[in-house]
């Protein structure tokens, strides 16, 4: 594999291999001296054109973990301020030596023209309203951990709630549970759902959250109020919060996530810390350790296999 | 060998046998068990060196195994167990993996088979069976035995 540029793009057969190689880093993780050498003399540049201080902090822990060079590269302090086109951009920085670039920028198929300038690996850490490959990963990961399945996650029933039209999250979120066999269901008002839903939808959370054994819940940003899709949070609250009543009727076994930054009191009423099934500071921590695996499947194979040595 | 790994630690203090993952990990637990009949239990785990390779970059990424180091291996005797050792390269990438653990006091090797053709400075401390063979070859070691195959041509 080259480049981690959607989930589609490396199939179930992928993400498998990821989630099992994910399972390697955790253990890593959990050492005194949590790094091992296996990307000595790798440079991976984080180009954050977005301002995501969680993603890019958790990837370029996870390039040091595995002794990689890391180069950091945002925005506020760059020459795009000056003019300068991303792919001057882009060129510039390939020039320096690069094995792999971690690109998140405000419009989707970015990555995809990214690899057009470079030779390097590209991994997307957030595109537009397009995707967000390593975040659905890494709650894939948390769910199996969690529901201590091994496999897939066959059978698994997933309602996602909130703004699925302007989120990357969701987006990639459905690709990979679906791909692992999980049911998913998309809650939101209408005028958050996208055109052509990837999933079955409801505007009805209390028909759902009895049945669910993932409530997947997602960041309510305040500029969907100036655009009017919802009348108010208050409202949105009301029908679509997990409120503390909610709370209550989701099955014992059933898992709260929410990829963070938390709007307390708008998506989650209740403190996550009283929460028994609440996932949100796992998701953080199998945060890094599904980027190793990322980084390691991208620059840690050979493009050529030699003749001589075996195990 | 459990014998010879009893007399040679003049016990069994220290004493903890990690299979490297994934052929001596069968192994490493047969061996324990061995020595749980001759004298007591000793702790047994694995050991992955697949991230400390130095052929990292030069072959596919196989999704690893896990390592699973059940004590501190500060000052213990590891008795580092593999099926066939051949180029030496695995043994060194699973010496590196056991530093990051602790500081052993000694690391020995316990072998099922040797084949030869080593291509670093390693030797181990007991061997089933020298079994001398051609670059060509591959040697498959299980509980079952031990089977030489011809290597397809052109294969890795």
């Amino acid at each position: 594999v080259k480049h981690l540029r959607s989930i589609e793009e490396i199939g179930t057969d992928g993400v498998l291999r990821l989630l099992d190689l994910t399972d390697t880093m955790v253990e890593v993780n959990r050492r005194p001296n949590p790094r091992v050498p296996a990307l000595r003399g790798k440079t991976v540049c984080n180009l954050f054109f977005e301002d995501s201080t969680r993603t890019r902090l958790s990837f370029e822990t996870a390039a040091k973990r595995l002794s990689a060079d890391v180069m950091t590269f945002t925005v506020g302090t760059s020459s795009v301020n000056k003019g300068e086109s991303l792919r001057d951009t882009i060129e510039t920085v390939a020039a320096m030596g690069v094995d792999a670039f971690v690109v998140r920028h405000g419009s989707s198929g970015v990555p995809w023209q990214v690899s057009r300038w470079t030779t390097a690996s590209i991994v997307n850490g957030g595109d537009g309203w397009h995707g967000h490959p390593t975040q659905a990963l890494l709650d894939a990961y948390t769910v199996r951990t969690a529901l201590g399945r091994t496999g897939g996650l066959d059978g698994l029933r997933v309602a996602i709630v909130g703004d699925i039209r302007h989120s990357r999250v969701a987006r990639s979120n459905v690709e990979v549970f679906t791909a692992l066999g999980a049911d998913v269901t998309l809650v939101a008002p209408a005028t958050l759902l996208p055109p052509a839903p990837p999933a079955p939808t409801t505007a009805d959370l209390d028909e759902v959250i009895e049945k669910v054994d993932v409530l997947y819940l997602l960041r309510m940003q305040q500029e969907r109020m100036q655009e009017a899709l919802v009348p108010s949070l208050r409202e949105y609250s009301a029908r679509f919060g997990l409120t503390a009543q909610r709370a209550h009727r989701l099955p014992e076994h059933a898992l709260v996530m929410h990829p963070g930054p938390m709007n307390r009191g708008v998506e989650i009423l209740v403190d996550p810390a009283e929460l028994p099934g609440a996932v949100i500071t796992q998701q953080v921590t199998n945060g890094v350790a599904v980027r190793m695996a990322v980084l390691f499947e991208l620059l840690g194979a050979g493009r050529d296999v030699p003749t001589e040595s075996t195990p | 060998m459990a014998h010879e790994i009893l007399e040679r630690n003049r016990g069994l203090d220290g004493v903890v046998v990690l299979g490297i993952q994934v052929g001596g990990v069968w192994l490493a637990e047969r061996l324990a068990a061995e020595i749980a009949a001759i004298d007591r239990a000793v702790p047994v785990g694995s050991i992955d060196a697949a991230l400390y390779r130095d052929d990292i970059g030069l072959r596919p990424v196989s999704p690893a195994a896990r390592s699973d180091v059940p004590v501190d291996l500060g000052g213990a005797t590891v008795v580092l167990v593999d099926d066939v050792l051949f180029t030496g390269r695995t043994v060194r990438a699973a010496l590196d993996a056991v530093a990051d653990y602790g500081r052993p006091r000694t690391v020995q090797l316990a072998v099922l088979v040797d084949r030869g053709h080593r291509e670093l400075p390693i030797r181990p401390d007991y061997v089933g069976k020298n079994l001398p063979t051609s670059a060509h070859e591959e040697v498959r070691a299980t509980a079952d035995g031990v089977e030489i195959v011809e290597r397809p041509a052109g294969a890795a």
